[in-house]
């Protein structure tokens, strides 16, 4: 029995083991058990893109980062404190990502001589002494949890597969979490397996009281809740908070949702959860390629409803051609490209923000679009809204780029008031917008709004609007086929006039600056949360530095120019080779200091601390808060 | 806020009624114009409404259709008409969608498309003008091009062997598969009429001549003289035969094809009884194969239409049936139906 609890403000915990150890659902079982909680998180899962690679080895491994805290966090956190490793190979392909002094628990039963040669271990990391650096905690997790289920009569193979609910009623015991979630939680998932439901609650408590009995700990942990603002709150990842955004804006539009798509990593789960929300008018189609999803968006959009396509990269590449007819029928389309590491096949299963020049300029022909980019899991819902009300309003397609890091990582979320959404207006064309020489009623289906230069949007069913269009150059006004030189040239420029006019309805670029900073780090998309941590610990440190953070990334907001030119130091961090800086440099005629990085994985807080601390403190101080670790 | 089709009754109009203000801009003498205006002529006949019926086709000569029509029309990129036609009539299943294609656009670059479409059996009827060339291109070889052609893109001789349009669309579960050619107004508004009432995808193959490119490629077929002894045509019900007085027909050979014979040698009750309905595809496939191009006697008409639920119904049913079970959608709850926490 311990009675020592120690309170900490935070905690990092990693778990890791084989593909198929189930390693991804505890870490979102203890995310959403200390979200129940009240802390604050932030989660970074991180699997292979084998389905099941080579069990036992480094390549299989499947790791789940999750950061909990009792105040406001922005990242999943650089290092862990706490490594579970269900085998050899886990614990070897995750000691660079925990901090020296962490904490591991082994599941001992797996550090036999076969298992250690396969994750390349010529000796025993648990008895060689490599791992002095750390606390390790020697835990047979597999015997103890076919032991836990022998009353259930579950043959010892099956009973074995539950250890990982073992592992996480020890990490539960650990954190002093509730156990009750859990328990429901086993009931629901199993319900159709009441011997399951068995084993892995024999399972799941036998880890937690473990922990309580075993001499083996000193001492229970505590991270209490965050000071969070009032108001109800889920935990949610960033693919089903497009999907919620995309209902929401379809709600908000009365236009029914079609989703016209092809399965790929990391966009699918968007798929996943509209499939699921028949009920709301939704129809999906999960076509026989990513170039009949958007066509088959397309042609919804045609019809007047809110078409919408998603992906990941190679699908972006597929959809170019669909894409640049969307803007040439001048039709509303929604694409959300989930970005992941290139080129070609990449690296499905991670992350990176290498597809904002593609989306600024990958298709043939003078073709501006606008492009939206999510900053946090969360805010993937108001991306989602925000991506189709330009669409819809301007009568175009629009790119949202969201990452693997925001489509499957989690954060709580405050769920707004519904009826605080904004609307969106399709604003149909209802008849004829003109006369011929005899007076007769016309409809010119390329006679433009004047103060949006968005033209109507006619689908079909309405008698005296029947309109053809297609992807030929059109007349200006009346939309007939054009080859007239002077035409096609005043076309390019309003379709781009169009785009560019956005900026005058969205938001300036807001500027987080305590005062006198010369330094301004300016971001996109994902890597918010981690630039706005080393912002953070610089100030901490007595360091002025001002953030900005770029929603809209074309047009940029109107307000841009005033501000990049307000600072001595404008630094851009990018998980690319910079992107966001050569449109800065190119746009604004600015110098740029570039940080950036291809490792596919989230920006380290300590890492932008260290590029960014330089040019506020000066070059000598270079030392990071955290001691410069690793 | 949804658009949907006007439903009072239906005015009379005139084939004038269906014509849009733009000049046709086709080749002087190509098959397309007969084609346009078997159409034209159809439409009124049909009961349907202009602001109601849907062009929409790809790229190629045929693919400029839609301008030629006075109703909703969309010409879209190369190949990809299939795909936008079936988010329209999935999203849309209150209109009339009509797709118009060539034997390059459906079957090469669109080849895809196309199967996918049928097997889904949306509710479409395409229109696949073969004139097994490209056209709009300038005369290489398609798809369904004989083996061997002399084009500017094979000097040497073309080694591709071709697709059968109604062979393959038989292997890709299509409900309604026809054949049809651009020489007789008469048979084409038929089989357009056949397709159209048809509920699920229905493919038309149209012989068309190309008299710019492969002028004559139907010709032994379907001129005028040699027509009865060259077009078989299939009749629901009716024993299979040709001739200028049903003097030849058509025998099941034993072996799973067909072979043609003299109805003088085997007796009427040898010959096969065509039937649209069977459940197995077999028999109309073996129709399908018993002219390799068009330079033998070659079956035209329907080759099979059966009944089976079509795409856009099923969809519309799953919303239906959601909605039964979980209530009309609620954004507030679907927001709050994972696990949630309350802040004081
Ligand atoms: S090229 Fe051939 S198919 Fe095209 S319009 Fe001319 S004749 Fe017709």
């Amino acid at each position: 029995m311990v009675d020592n609890v120690v309170e900490l403000d935070r905690v990092i915990v990693r778990f890791a083991g084989d593909s198929g150890d189930g390693m991804q659902l505890v870490g979102d079982r203890f995310t959403n058990i200390s979200a129940i909680f009240g802390n604050d998180l932030a989660t970074l899962p991180d699997f292979p893109a084998e389905i099941r690679a080579p069990a036992g080895t480094v390549l299989g491994v499947s790791a789940f980062q999750v950061h909990i805290s009792d105040h406001d966090i922005v990242t999943p956190g650089d290092y862990a404190n706490v490594l579970v490793a269900m085998n050899p190979a886990a614990l070897s392909a995750n000691l660079v990502q925990i901090e020296k002094g962490a904490t591991i628990l082994v599941n001992e039963d797996a550090f036999d001589e076969r298992s250690l040669a396969k994750a390349g271990y010529g000796s025993n990391p648990l008895d060689d002494g490599s791992l002095a650096d750390y606390t390790v905690y020697r835990v047979p997790m597999t015997s103890l949890t076919v032991a836990a289920a022998k009353p259930t009569g579950a043959k010892p193979r099956d009973a074995e597969r539950a250890k990982n609910f073992f592992a996480l009623g020890l990490v539960t015991w650990m954190y002093s979490r509730p156990v009750e979630p859990t328990l429901t939680y086993i009931e629901q998932r199993f319900a159709s397996k009441p011997q399951l439901i068995e084993v892995n609650t024999l399972a799941f408590k036998a880890g937690f009281n473990f922990g309580e009995t075993a001499e083996l700990f000193g001492v229970a942990y505590q991270v209490k809740p965050a000071a969070h603002e009032p108001g109800t709150y889920t935990n949610i990842t960033g693919n089903i908070a497009v999907a919620w955004g995309l209902i929401a804006a379809s709600e908000l539009s009365g236009l029914p949702l079609f989703l016209g798509t092809y399965p790929i990593t990391p966009a699918s789960d968007i798929l996943h959860e509209l499939s699921n929300d028949r009920n709301f008018g939704v129809r999906t189609l999960q076509a026989e390629d990513e170039i009949a999803g958007v066509g088959a968006a397309l042609g919804a959009s045609f019809g007047g409803q809110l078409g919408v396509t998603t992906t990941s990269g190679p699908g972006m590449d597929l959809k170019a051609e669909t894409i640049g007819l969307a803007l040439q029928l001048e039709l509303p389309l929604v694409v959300i490209d989930v970005q992941r590491g290139g080129p070609s096949t990449g690296l499905p299963t991670k992350s990176e923000q290498s597809d904002l020049l593609m989306a600024m300029y990958g298709r043939h022909g003078e073709s501006p679009l606008p492009i939206v980019a999510a900053r946090s899991s969360a805010h993937c819902f108001f991306a989602a809204i925000e991506a189709a009300r330009l669409a819809v309003t301007y009568r175009t397609p629009v790119i949202l780029l969201t990452d693997g890091y925001l489509a499957n990582g989690a954060e709580p979320w405050k769920l707004p008031d519904v009826s605080d959404l904004p609307r969106i207006d399709p604003g149909f064309a209802e008849g004829p917008n003109a006369r011929d020489g005899e007076g007769n009623p016309l409809f010119y289906p390329y006679l433009r709004d004047p103060e949006t230069l968005a033209r109507p949007w006619a689908p079909p069913g309405v008698a005296g609007l029947e309109h053809r269009i297609g992807g030929l150059e059109k007349a200006d006004i009346s939309g007939n086929v054009s080859y007239d030189p002077d035409n096609h040239e005043k076309m390019v420029e309003l379709r781009a006039a169009k785009v560019a006019g956005i900026a005058r309805g969205i938001p300036d670029l807001e500027v987080d600056d305590p005062g006198g900073a010369a330094v301004l780090v300016i971001g996109w998309g994902s890597t918010y949360g981690s630039i706005t941590g080393a912002v953070r610990r610089i100030r901490a440190r007595g360091g002025s530095v001002a953030q900005a953070h770029l929603v809209h990334m074309n047009p940029f907001p109107s307000n841009i120019r005033e501000v990049l030119e307000r600072y001595e130091v404008v630094i851009v961090p990018e998980l690319n080779s910079g992107q966001l800086c050569r449109m800065l440099r190119a746009e604004f005629g600015i110098t740029t200091v570039d940080v950036n990085r291809l490792q596919a994985q989230p920006f380290k807080v300590a890492y932008l601390e260290e590029k960014i601390g330089p040019h506020v403190f000066g070059p000598e101080s270079t030392v990071s808060s955290n001691g410069g670790k690793r | 806020m949804t658009v949907t089709a006007s439903e009072s009754s239906v005015p009379v109009t005139t084939r004038k009624d269906w014509a849009s203000d733009q000049e046709v801009r086709w080749c002087p003498g190509c098959g397309d114009y007969s084609i346009l205006t078997a159409v034209q002529m159809l439409l009124p006949e049909l009961g349907v409404r202009r602001e109601n019926t849907v062009f929409i086709s790809g790229i190629g000569c045929a693919a400029r259709f839609p301008y030629y029509m006075s109703t909703y029309g969309m010409h879209s990129i190369h190949g990809r008409a299939p795909a936008i036609a079936t988010g329209l009539a999935l999203s849309r299943p209150d209109l009339d969608v009509w797709v118009v294609s060539g034997d390059g656009d459906a079957l090469s670059i669109g080849g895809n498309h196309l199967i996918h479409t049928m097997r889904r059996n949306v509710n479409l009827t395409i229109l696949l003008f073969n004139n097994q060339i490209y056209g709009l291109t300038k005369g290489q070889f398609s798809p369904t091009s004989e083996l061997g052609k002399i084009t500017k893109s094979t000097p040497f001789g073309s080694l591709d062997t071709p697709f059968n349009p109604v062979s393959l669309a038989l292997g890709a579960e299509a409900s309604f598969v026809a054949r049809t050619h651009d020489m007789d107004r008469k048979h084409m508004m038929e089989t357009f009429r056949r397709a159209h009432d048809h509920h699920g995808a229905s493919l038309v193959e149209i012989y068309q001549n190309c008299n710019v490119f492969n002028d004559g490629a139907f010709e032994h077929i379907t001129g005028k003289d040699v027509r009865a002894s060259m077009l078989i045509p299939l009749e629901h019900g009716k024993p299979v035969r040709f001739g200028a007085d049903g003097e030849r027909g058509v025998v099941a050979d034993g072996r799973g094809g067909v072979s043609i014979v003299n109805v003088a040698d085997v007796g009427e009750d040898a010959l096969i009884v065509h039937d649209e309905h069977a459940e197995n595809p077999a028999l109309a496939f073996a129709l399908s194969r018993l002219a390799t191009g068009p330079h033998s006697p070659t079956p035209i008409g329907v080759f099979r239409d059966v009944v089976r639920p079509e795409y856009g119904d099923q969809l519309a049913d799953q919303v239906d049936a959601a909605i039964a079970k979980k209530g009309p959608g609620d954004l507030a709850a679907l927001l709050s139906s994972g696990a949630t926490w309350v802040v004081e």
